[in-house]
């Protein structure tokens, strides 16, 4: 028993934090930097991160969800604008079907956030949200049709461009919206058909990500505001010498701390305890993460202040990405809720 | 990373599972009940016979010399019993470990550790709380003794203890934090006077206030040099801060287990918000659990926290508290028709953790100043 990174988990961490720190936006108006945002995508694709959960041998991973974690924590604390979650769970998916995923293919999301569009017939039936997409580019977006005995993979072809593509309330992860009535056509390399455990097992590794993105996203928050607090100048002091600010920043401290132990189950159980164990796993930690990312944000806000109400304050990039990764695969509530069903037997 | 035991985690595992279903005592949670503390002495003794009390301590002072993590296999498999925690005496091994000298340690560490000698910790007076370095209590030396005086509060389990680790002013000349002087103090001898206190929820055997009038240690009790007792008292309460050295994980496990059986038992005699509250609390725990594993590998590097302790006793606080308020929304009606009412004593119990072992407030400094260096006002 051991919770400690292994010696390539530690330089994994330091390399993927660095190279995010490297190309993050500094800036509200960085985020409108086209070519920093290109340098970013093509050091994510160069490094392989993209491809940690296509076929590594005899259908197991080339990496594993501690990994995977570690970057979208990397991520989520330079607030990095960058497909990476939305990709690698296609990736999954695409891997339990049989199939390597196509470049830049995401999940079709129903309008829940919970888990992918389930189509019956040629077309889709109700909108469906591509999520942490390439905003200007075609992608495949996948979905699952029923049949006995599970799923079959199926996709839906987008064209880039012009349709909101860097929509949605995260300023840099983009939510497409794919109205319904989109054709549904087969995955033709897809040889086998997902079963309930393998969306039990593919759920606990969205929980995992969505979760460590929530760490990541507090720890940058925190450490901006730290940086703020040692700054900001009234009555003459720096306004981190005020107790009141002080214990709040404190308390985010704590949370952070509390959620990052909590998210190395979580990442952990994906690929090495039985997927509903796993999603137990990634239930619990989700649902510390989400409420100690919501209060660390508003936090980071709040030290803010006046400035941190503002557009071009980057804190609220932090908020916003915090929104989106607690709601997809649901928030706080939902995981209680779940969790109330299965440990206490409720309805 | 990796969470699954070890060869030798899984049989030690194994072999602690076995003995504790023929050993369990099946007792009361400790917050709630004297009885807890009456037979508290007896639980302790019977882990430490049998091997499972001091896993990670040297060996020849009665411990077994096992990496850190295995007092997580330890927790686990309490809280699976649904067995009382282990003794929390871990910070008072830190203290004199740290401190003491080869003599002082040999002398009692091997009683503390196996149960055998009963220690409580005499830190803070009426007048002396947050500011413990205020404190008044004084020991004066006389030949080869020093002579106490003054008054102690919150002392746990003093009224069954034989020794105490002192805090006493033994220079008034100096600055308030260089005064002080460690000590242990036996405690069956005149000129020490105990007076119980009645906690919020009736509970009447763990705290109490000792007063010291003209009680005697000898010089050689020292722990650590003279004018080296606020450093005493700081290891101690930075360990006294982290879950992982109390054993705490099982408590609340233990407590949030009683809770989640009596609402599956009838689920829908319970609204949403109630079950809402016990699946919270059962995250919190979940939490503590998994970050005092992550803590106790960090140990396997030798990594010491010093101030993150502050960091985990708010962790921990929370999730007493957590634990707590579902008690109380699953008691419903009945925690005020009835003053006995268990889940009622967990909640009012709860109220506690904020406060002992430093104060939430005071947590929150020393993160603030010494984790995320703010500056002091």
């Amino acid at each position: 028993m051991d919770a400690r990174d292994t010696p390539e988990q530690a330089e994994l961490r330091r390399t993927a934090r660095q190279l995010a720190r490297e190309l993050r936006p500094r800036t509200v108006v960085e985020l409108d930097d086209a070519v920093r945002r290109k340098r970013l995508g093509g050091a994510v694709r160069d490094a392989g991160w993209l491809e940690l959960r296509h076929d590594g041998g005899e259908g197991a991973p080339l990496a594993g969800g501690v990994e995977a974690a570690i970057i979208a924590d990397a991520l989520g604390e330079s607030v990095a604008d960058v497909p990476f979650a939305g990709p690698v769970l296609a990736a999954d998916l695409a891997r339990r079907a049989g199939a390597s995923a196509a470049g830049g293919a995401v999940v079709g999301f129903a309008r829940d956030l919970l888990g992918p569009e389930r189509v019956t017939g040629a077309t889709t039936g109700a909108a469906i949200y591509a999520v942490d997409c390439e905003g200007e580019s075609p992608t495949t977006v996948y979905v699952l049709c029923p049949e006995a005995g599970g799923f079959r993979l199926a996709q839906v072809q987008v064209v880039g461009g012009g349709d909101g593509a860097r929509g949605g309330t995260d300023l840099t992860r983009a939510i497409r919206t794919i109205p319904a009535g989109a054709p549904v056509r087969d995955v033709r390399e897809a040889t086998r058909l997902v079963t309930r455990a393998d969306l039990d097992a593919w759920a606990a590794l969205g929980l995992a990500l969505t979760t460590a993105d929530l760490i990541g996203v507090m720890r940058g928050a925190l450490d901006l505001s730290v940086a703020y607090a040692k700054e900001r100048k009234q009555y003459g002091v720096a306004i981190g010498s005020f107790q009141a600010v002080q214990h709040l920043l404190a308390e985010a401290r704590c949370l952070l701390e509390g959620a990052f132990s909590v998210s190395l189950n979580a990442s952990w159980s994906v690929d090495e305890l039985a997927s509903g164990e796993a999603q137990m796993a990634g239930r619990v930690a989700k649902a510390y993460a989400a409420r100690a990312a919501r209060t660390v944000c508003e936090t980071a806000v709040q030290v803010h202040g006046g400035m941190g109400n503002t557009w071009d304050c980057l804190v609220h990039v932090y908020l916003r990405r915090a929104l989106l990764s607690t709601q997809w695969f649901g928030d706080d509530g939902e995981q209680l809720r779940r969790l109330q069903q299965t440990r206490l037997g409720a309805a | 990373m990796d969470l699954r035991d070890s060869p030798a985690e899984a049989e030690f595992r194994a072999r602690f599972r076995t003995w504790l279903a023929a050993n369990n005592p099946g007792l009361p949670v400790s917050s709630t009940d004297d009885e807890y503390w009456a037979r508290q002495a007896e639980w302790h003794t019977a882990l430490y016979d049998a091997g499972f009390f001091g896993l990670s301590w040297p060996k020849r002072f009665g411990g077994q010399e096992l990496p850190t993590v295995f007092d997580v296999i330890l927790d686990d498999e309490l809280t699976a019993a649904g067995a009382p925690p282990r003794p929390s005496l871990g910070y008072l091994v830190q203290g004199i470990g740290t401190h003491g000298s080869e003599a002082i340690q040999q002398r009692f560490l091997p009683g503390l550790i196996s149960g055998r000698d009963r220690w409580c910790q005499g830190f803070s007076e009426p007048d002396a709380g947050s500011d413990l370095a205020a404190l008044r209590t004084t020991a004066t030396r006389d030949g080869d003794e020093y002579v106490i005086h003054g008054h102690k509060i919150w002392t746990s389990y003093s009224d069954v203890a034989d020794w105490c680790i002192l805090l006493a002013r033994t220079d008034p000349d100096v600055p308030k934090h260089k005064g002080l002087s460690a000590f242990a103090v036996p405690m069956r001898q005149p000129g020490i006077e105990q007076r119980p206190l009645r906690m919020i929820n009736g509970i009447t055997t763990e705290f109490g206030q000792v007063l010291f009038d003209g009680a005697r240690v000898a010089a050689e009790n020292m722990i650590g040099a003279p004018g080296e007792g606020w450093r005493v008292a700081m290891t101690i309460v930075s360990h006294e801060r982290e879950p992982g050295e109390l054993g705490y994980v099982a408590r609340y496990a233990k407590m949030v287990a009683e809770l989640e059986q009596a609402v599956r038992a009838d689920p829908d005699a319970f609204r949403s918000d109630q079950r809402e509250a016990v699946a919270w609390a059962h995250v919190q725990a979940e939490m503590l659990r998994l970050h005092v594993c992550r803590r106790l590998s960090e140990r396997l590097d030798h990594i010491d926290h010093g101030p993150g302790g502050s960091i985990d006793k708010l962790l921990m606080t929370w999730v007493e508290q957590a634990v707590g308020a579902a008690a109380l929304a699953v008691s419903g009606t009945s925690a005020v028709a009835d003053a006995d009412d268990l889940g009622l004593k967990v909640y009012l119990y709860s109220r506690a953790q904020s406060v002992m072992g430093g104060t939430s407030q005071i947590q929150k400094n020393i993160i603030a100043t010494r984790i995320l260096g703010l500056p002091t006002s």
